[in-house]
Formats: C-alpha cells, sequence, structure tokens
C-alpha cells in the first residue's frame, strides 16, 4: 500500500500533522498515514477534553496498537475546540482515513508561528522513508 | 509521539539502538524491543552489529514481514497484521517461525536424573515419547528458565536421550547453566540452535493441514507427546506442543526442509504469524513469558506454576529448601489474572494498586483479540489473589479499575 503524505499538512519528526483551515483559525491535528501503518492495529486512543489547552511540543494524548503505547504531540499551543470522540469508541478506525474522519483534534491556535517549525510534506517524506 | 522506553529486561539486546528521525522510536513488545522500521529492515543497518538469521528469513522477506531484533535475532514480528494472524490461529490455523529457540539434545548415562537435580517436576516417571514443561531454578527457586524436556528413550547401549527447547534469549545463560551442573563425563551435550528450523503449526486444523505432509499418523500423538517423524521424506522431531493455547504441532527439520514445510503450508492456506500475534495469544492462554512474568527473581510458585512443582518426589533439586518453604509459611506475593473494567490497557511494569496504595505489578498485559477487553498479569500480595478481588491499576497517572479472574482468559473449546 503506497503511503499518502498530503501536500497541504504540515508534519512534526514526531509523525503528527496539523493542516490549518481556509481562515487561517483553526488547526487540526491527527497522526500520518505513514505513523498508523507502522503502529499496526490501533486498539485505544486518549484525548484531552474541549476546552483544555494544548503546548507545542507536548504531549496532548496516548494511541496504543496491540503492542505498542505512544504519546501524541501537539504541533501548535491553543485551546481544544472540539476532539474526535467517534475515534475514542472505535480507535480502530483511524487507520481507514488517517486525512479526513482519522483526524483527533480541532485547535484555536495561540500563535501560527508555532507552526514554523513543522516539516512540509517532500521533508517529511523524505525522513521516514530515509531515501 | 515519541516513546516510553520501559526499562529493558535483561532479554532486551543491547544492540537494538533507536534510529534518530525516521523510525517510531523504541517500543516494548512483550519482552522484545520493537524497533519499528519502516519496509527495508531486511537491510542491514550501516554499522549494526550482526543479528542473526533464521533459516526461515528469505520467505518472510518474501511475505514483507515486518522485523524486530529479538534476543540478537532478526524475527518476523508481524505479516498481515497481529490480529488478523491472532483470529487465524484461534479460527484455523498459523505457522510461526521459532527457529530462534534454543535446541539442545543430550545423550549419555543417566541423564534424565542429572535434569532432576535442577527442575523441580518430577522426571522419575516420565514416560518415553513424553515431555515436561518445566523450569530450571537457581539455588534461591527463582526461575533461571521455562523449558520443555522431551524423553526419547534408551539406545541399545543404554544411554538415555533428551532434547530440551529453551528461550531464545536465555539459550547461552541455560546452556552454561547445563553445562556446569551435568557430569560432562557420562553424557554428551550438543546445542543444535542455530542448526535447525524449527516451525510451530498451530490452530484447530493445523493438524489436519500439516498430516499430508508426513508419513506417520499425527492423531497417534498425545498432547506433550513427541514421535522422531518423517517430513516430506526427511527425518524431523515432531512434538504436540504450543504457545498459543491451541492444539498443533512443534517441527524440527534441517533448514532446507523447513523451507519446503514453510511454503507448502502456505500454499495449503497456513497464515504465517509473528512475534505479535505469538505474544497476545499465549497471554489469552495466560502462558508466562521469560524475563516479564517468570524471572530469575520469582519462583514457580509465585508464578502459578505450582502444578509443574512436584516436592513430594523429587527430594532433592535446586532451588528445593526456597520452595518448602514457602509451601510452608505461604506465599508473599502470587501471579494473577486481570481483566480491566474499562478500555484502558494495563502493560508491562504498570503499578497495581489497591485502596489506592500500590501492592504490586503488571507483567504483561494486551488487548484481548479474542476477549475484546484488556486483559493481563500481575504479581499481587496473596491476600489479594483470589477471583473476584476488585484492584486498580494505575495507567499514565490514572487509576483504572479492574478485577482478579481465573486463568487462562482464553481457552480452547473442547
Amino acid at each position: 500500500m503506497a503511503l499518502e503524505y498530503p501536500d497541504n499538512l504540515q508534519y512534526l519528526d514526531t509523525h503528527e500533522y496539523a493542516r490549518l483551515d481556509e481562515d487561517e483559525e483553526i488547526v487540526t491535528v491527527g497522526l500520518s498515514a505513514f505513523a498508523i501503518d507502522q503502529l499496526g492495529d490501533i486498539v485505544f486512543l486518549e484525548l484531552p477534553e474541549v476546552g483544555d489547552t494544548v503546548e507545542k511540543g507536548e504531549k496532548f494524548g496516548t494511541i496504543e496498537s496491540v503492542k505498542a503505547v505512544e504519546d501524541l504531540k501537539s504541533p501548535i499551543s491553543g485551546e481544544v475546540l472540539s476532539r474526535n470522540d467517534i475515534l475514542l469508541g472505535e480507535p480502530e478506525q483511524i487507520a481507514d482515513d488517517p486525512y479526513g474522519d482519522g483526524w483527533l483534534l480541532k485547535i484555536k491556535p495561540d500563535d501560527l508561528e508555532d507552526l514554523d517549525d513543522a516539516m512540509s510534506a517532500e521533508d517529511y517524506r523524505d525522513q521516514v522513508e530515509g531515501m | 509521539m515519541q516513546c516510553k522506553v520501559r526499562t529493558p529486561g535483561l532479554n532486551n539486546p543491547v544492540g537494538a539502538e533507536k534510529i534518530p528521525l525516521p523510525t517510531l522510536s523504541l517500543t516494548r513488545m512483550g519482552n522484545e524491543r520493537v524497533l519499528a522500521t519502516y519496509n527495508r529492515s531486511h537491510i542491514q543497518p550501516f554499522n549494526a552489529p550482526m543479528s542473526l538469521r533464521t533459516p526461515l528469513y528469505p520467505l518472510s522477506v518474501d511475505l514483507n514481514a515486518r522485523f524486530t531484533d529479538f534476543a540478537g535475532w532478526e524475527m518476523p514480528v508481524q505479516y498481515s497484521g497481529i490480529k488478523q494472524e491472532h483470529q487465524a490461529v484461534r479460527g484455523q490455523a498459523g505457522m510461526f517461525d521459532i527457529s530462534h529457540m534454543g535446541k539442545f539434545t543430550l545423550q549419555g548415562k543417566a541423564v534424565l536424573a542429572q535434569l532432576q537435580k535442577l527442575v523441580p517436576s518430577y522426571l522419575g516417571k516420565l514416560p518415553v515419547g513424553q515431555a515436561q514443561y518445566t523450569v530450571l531454578l537457581n539455588p534461591q527457586g527463582g526461575i533461571i528458565d521455562d523449558l520443555i524436556i522431551y524423553n526419547q528413550g534408551t539406545t541399545a547401549d543404554g544411554s538415555e536421550r533428551v532434547t530440551i527447547i529453551v528461550n531464545a534469549a536465555t539459550t547461552d545463560k541455560d546452556k552454561d547453566w547445563l553445562l556446569a551442573h551435568l557430569d560432562p563425563a557420562t553424557l554428551t551435550f550438543k546445542d543444535l540452535s542455530r542448526d535447525l528450523a524449527l516451525i510451530a503449526i498451530q490452530g484447530p486444523t493445523a493438524i489436519a493441514t500439516l498430516q499430508p505432509f508426513i508419513t506417520e499418523d499425527l492423531g497417534t500423538v498425545a498432547r506433550f507427546g513427541h514421535i522422531q517423524g518423517t517430513v516430506l521424506g526427511q527425518p524431523a522431531f515432531l512434538a504436540r506442543t504450543g504457545y498459543t493455547g491451541e492444539d498443533g504441532f512443534e517441527v524440527m527439520v534441517s533448514p532446507a526442509v523447513g523451507q519446503t514445510l514453510w511454503q507448502k503450508l502456505l500454499d495449503a492456506g497456513v497464515e504465517p504469524c509473528g512475534l505479535g500475534a505469538r505474544d497476545t495469544l499465549r497471554l489469552e492462554a495466560a502462558m508466562a513469558l521469560y524475563g516479564q512474568d517468570i524471572t530469575d527473581e520469582t519462583t514457580p510458585l509465585e508464578a502459578a506454576l505450582g502444578w509443574l512443582v512436584h516436592l513430594d518426589d523429587v527430594t532433592d533439586c535446586m532451588g528445593r529448601d526456597r520452595l518448602m518453604t514457602q509451601k510452608a509459611t505461604g506465599l508473599e506475593r502470587k501471579l494473577v489474572g486481570l481483566q480491566m473494567t474499562g478500555r484502558a490497557i494495563a502493560r508491562h511494569d504498570y503499578p497495581v494498586l489497591h485502596d489506592g496504595k500500590p501492592v504490586g505489578q503488571v507483567t504483561s498485559g494486551t488487548l484481548s483479540p479474542t476477549l475484546g477487553y484488556p486483559v493481563a498479569l500481575a504479581y499481587v500480595p496473596a491476600a489479594l489473589a483470589k477471583v473476584g478481588q476488585t484492584l486498580a491499576v494505575e495507567i499514565r497517572g490514572q487509576a483504572h479499575p479492574a478485577q482478579v479472574v481465573k486463568r487462562p482468559f482464553y481457552r480452547r473449546p473442547s
């Protein structure tokens, strides 16, 4: 299966992605298809509550596959506007559509400059595929 | 995502160090470290220590398996996916490359009597063609390893023949221990660990699927029985043992025969399974994993392996005094099965709580693919070890309720 690296996203070296909406007011955070593929069958997810704040580079949740437990890190500081409650109930669905229905959080960013440190799709792909 | 590397157990190889960015970091997997690589893991990393490969390694590469370093061996951790592999073994048949396991043969005078000094299970009545699951004990009654001793009978000149299969990570330790405590003048000890292929075929249809490639009638071999048989016209050691909670065989053959058999079983529809599914399957069956559930520090009585301790018949063996004392004065802690009430998964090393206070430790835990809820093995004080006891497991700083339940978590329909 060829993995996707959508161009309109920015990526962390810890495999989370950030997508800025057109009005530049909301950032959607998820996990890259590469990371989900590497983790294998996802069985558990922990996310913050709506209204919580998240910090750039800090842990905001946990994702578990059958074998592995991994921290989720935020690409940006801000307030949690919504979280994907469907995914909390059926975490395995994250693999079906990581960049669409498999999103994790929508964040109201404090400062969009936080994203300046994130990678382009091309850079991220080069890093993870190591070519 | 950044991972928490849990304290590596003694089984964890030192060589598998974290590669900076593209990997998903190191993660505990059973007692393995999973170095998540990205489909290129069959290429030896630059400067990495050479790892061992089994005779079936190229066949697993062909199947696009993902590999992990396990005790110095480059082993398949998954093929199609852990859940699918797990379900295949519960529902039909799966096969595992376990060629990395330690394989010893012993031949000589009074081999079983010599081994008896090292294990708490009574070997005096072990029939020819039968096997005993047991443990090597240190003087303190702690477990050096768990292993299976196969009694292969006596040759014409009166020497006894025994095969022993041990864990991969402990092969060298066990060999040193055995050689130090057996009398080399009276027996020949061979380490065939790197010379033979070992394939486990497990599941409700495993035996029927394997039978066409075997000359002998597998149905006549009892549970824990074994034969020197014929696979594809070639000599083979066939044992009705396994590590999944299902019926099946473990087949030890030459590398070339192993490769051919693997391919034929694949063509017959047997699901190739990796160490990931092996771990979830054994945990559902509440079988101990050495280095996690049982260690040098735990005795078989604490580890709920009392059924293999035969102190009435075994009047002299390593660690016996400690076991006798534990029997007389009672155990301080016991290994129990836990079922989590919620969805959160208890994992190796998480604290077990009672009334908010830490009282024990989880040694293995996973979401049971068959049962659909999280299960775990944990050491708890004997007073809190009764089935039905309510406890909690601390998961990322929060207490999650759990209950002591019967082991195994899963038992195959008979």
